[in-house]
């Protein structure tokens, strides 16, 4: 997907986001030579999915959305992202902190129960 | 150049003449004058840095912290209180390898409230992983920073740069001031070997599991051992350049001593007039002033008090519950040597309180007066 605005806000499709250096293997090195000197990209969250501390997750109401991006550009862990210019919700990573149903100012945005 | 400065100033200085590029710093007495020299700096452009202006001394370190990431040369000073307050982003300093330098007041901790000199602010960040200088006079803080700077970012470790309040922090001395080309020819651009750019996106900091934490640990304490010779060698060349030395320790008529006090800071320089006032009345004293307290100058100290026949400790700062803190480190540097030398643990000047030339007298007469120590703690001067 090409970057493109999203109301008044700029933002990268997926093409122009950080290229994505690792596979999504977990990393360990044998020795402590291969350590980089700084604790620097140690780990990725291409296989760490965070998604499973979720008790509740956001339902977006498309026919209610008005394209702001305000839940695209609050979410902390960058976890919506754009899908033919509206927002779309990455469950693998969304904790469920709905931020994004509180700062909605179409209130289209519910956050719902996970089933047990 | 030579100019009559201020302790506090010595520093501002040393930032200067090393080119830092980010200064993030909140004020503290006995600090303050450190960062508003620099302020003043900033303003006129003699630096060309970037002064951030910030709501604590926890943001301050964390603002170097981040423009070491990016590659630049960062600078901070700060002072008791304000020190502890940083205390878990010395952490981060260090175990993120960032070789910010930053320069610290010695100042008692409160309660009661207190803004005199004593060394436990800074003794208490001991396991910080950051590298700490002790310094005597106000042309040592100038030199220190400079070199500090360099065996920093040689090793990627950050240093502290330690004075004492008010004794140096607001005392007045004359101060060689280096030529700033002459600087620049010791001190190199910081080129770090990794940092943050957006064309290179890098998560710095975060989660690390058990497989590597442990990797990044030992590197940190193999590389604070390469530490004590890059003092000796980086000493050593600025003394071909700028004709001053400064190492480990400073030694001063040790060669044939029979009692030798171990010392720091200021304390350190009064010593060196208890050490000619004893000579001149027939006792054979020496004193040694560490000078580099982390990584700790085991070799130094070892060589030295193996000639004397008594050793007596002299700390501004105590561990509760344990000893005077260089008295412990002393002692542990040498266990299991072959110098059964006996080492006297003194404390003094706690708070503020002056440690003389006579200071040194008594503790040498108490010291000569037995074999051996009776007890970890000899208190000097308490009202008691």
């Amino acid at each position: 997907m090409k970057g493109g605005t999203l109301g008044s806000v700029p933002f990268l499709g997926k093409g122009n986001a950080m290229k994505p250096k690792k596979t999504d293997e977990k990393i360990i090195f044998q020795t402590e030579k291969e350590v980089p000197l700084m604790p620097m990209s140690l780990g990725s969250m291409l296989y760490n999915k965070t998604g499973a501390w979720r008790n509740i997750r956001p339902v977006i109401d498309l026919n209610n959305c008005i394209q702001c991006g305000i839940c695209w550009k609050f979410c902390p862990d960058v976890a919506i992202h754009i899908e033919n210019e509206f927002p779309a919700v990455n469950l693998e990573y969304c904790k469920g902190c709905g931020i994004c149903a509180e700062e909605c100012p179409s209130k289209c945005i519910a956050m719902v129960e996970e089933e047990k | 150049m030579k100019k009559v400065i201020m302790g506090n100033h010595a520093l501002s200085w040393g930032a200067q003449l090393g080119r830092a590029q980010v200064i993030a710093a909140y004020p503290i007495t006995p600090q303050t004058q450190v960062v508003e020299l620099l302020s003043e700096m900033c303003a006129n452009k003699t630096l060309d840095a970037k002064f951030i202006k910030v709501e604590s001394e926890h943001s301050a370190m964390a603002a170097c912290i981040a423009a070491s990431i990016a590659g630049a040369r960062a600078f901070t000073a700060t002072s008791s209180q304000g020190l502890t307050l940083m205390h878990e982003l010395l952490h981060w300093a260090s175990g993120g390898r960032n070789p910010v330098v930053m320069g610290n007041i010695n100042r008692a901790m409160a309660p009661g409230w207190s803004i005199w000199t004593d060394q436990n602010d800074s003794l208490s960040q001991r396991d910080t992983g950051w590298i700490q200088f002790y310094c005597a006079s106000n042309q040592e803080v100038l030199d220190t920073i400079i070199q500090a700077f360099r065996v920093s970012e040689a090793v990627m470790i950050p240093s502290m740069v330690v004075l004492d309040a008010f004794a140096l922090s607001h005392t007045y001395e004359v101060v060689d001031i280096p030529d700033q080309e002459k600087v620049d020819a010791f001190l190199p651009r910081f080129n770090p070997p990794i940092r943050l750019t957006p064309s290179d996106p890098h998560a710095f900091g975060g989660l690390t599991s058990p497989e590597h934490y442990f990797e990044l640990r030992y590197k940190l304490q193999k590389d604070m051992e390469k530490v004590p010779e890059l003092v000796e060698e980086t000493g050593r060349e600025y003394e071909k350049m700028f004709g001053r030395y400064l190492g480990e320790v400073e030694d001063y008529r040790c060669d044939d001593a029979e009692l030798i006090f171990v010392t720091s800071g200021t304390a350190g320089y009064t010593a060196r007039v208890g050490v000619d006032q004893l000579r001149h009345e027939g006792v054979r004293a020496g004193n040694v002033r560490i000078r580099m307290f982390r990584p700790f100058p085991f070799e130094k100290v070892r060589m030295i008090l193996s000639r004397a026949r008594k050793v007596a400790v002299v700390d501004r700062n105590i561990s509760y519950g344990h000893h005077g803190i260089f008295y412990q480190e002393v002692k542990s540097a040498l266990y299991g040597g072959n110098h059964d030398v006996p080492v006297f643990g003194y404390i003094t000047g706690l708070g503020g309180r002056d440690i003389m030339p006579e200071t040194y007298k008594e503790i040498a007469q108490l010291t000569l007066a037995k074999q051996k120590p009776e007890e970890d703690i000899t208190w000097i001067g308490v009202k008691r």
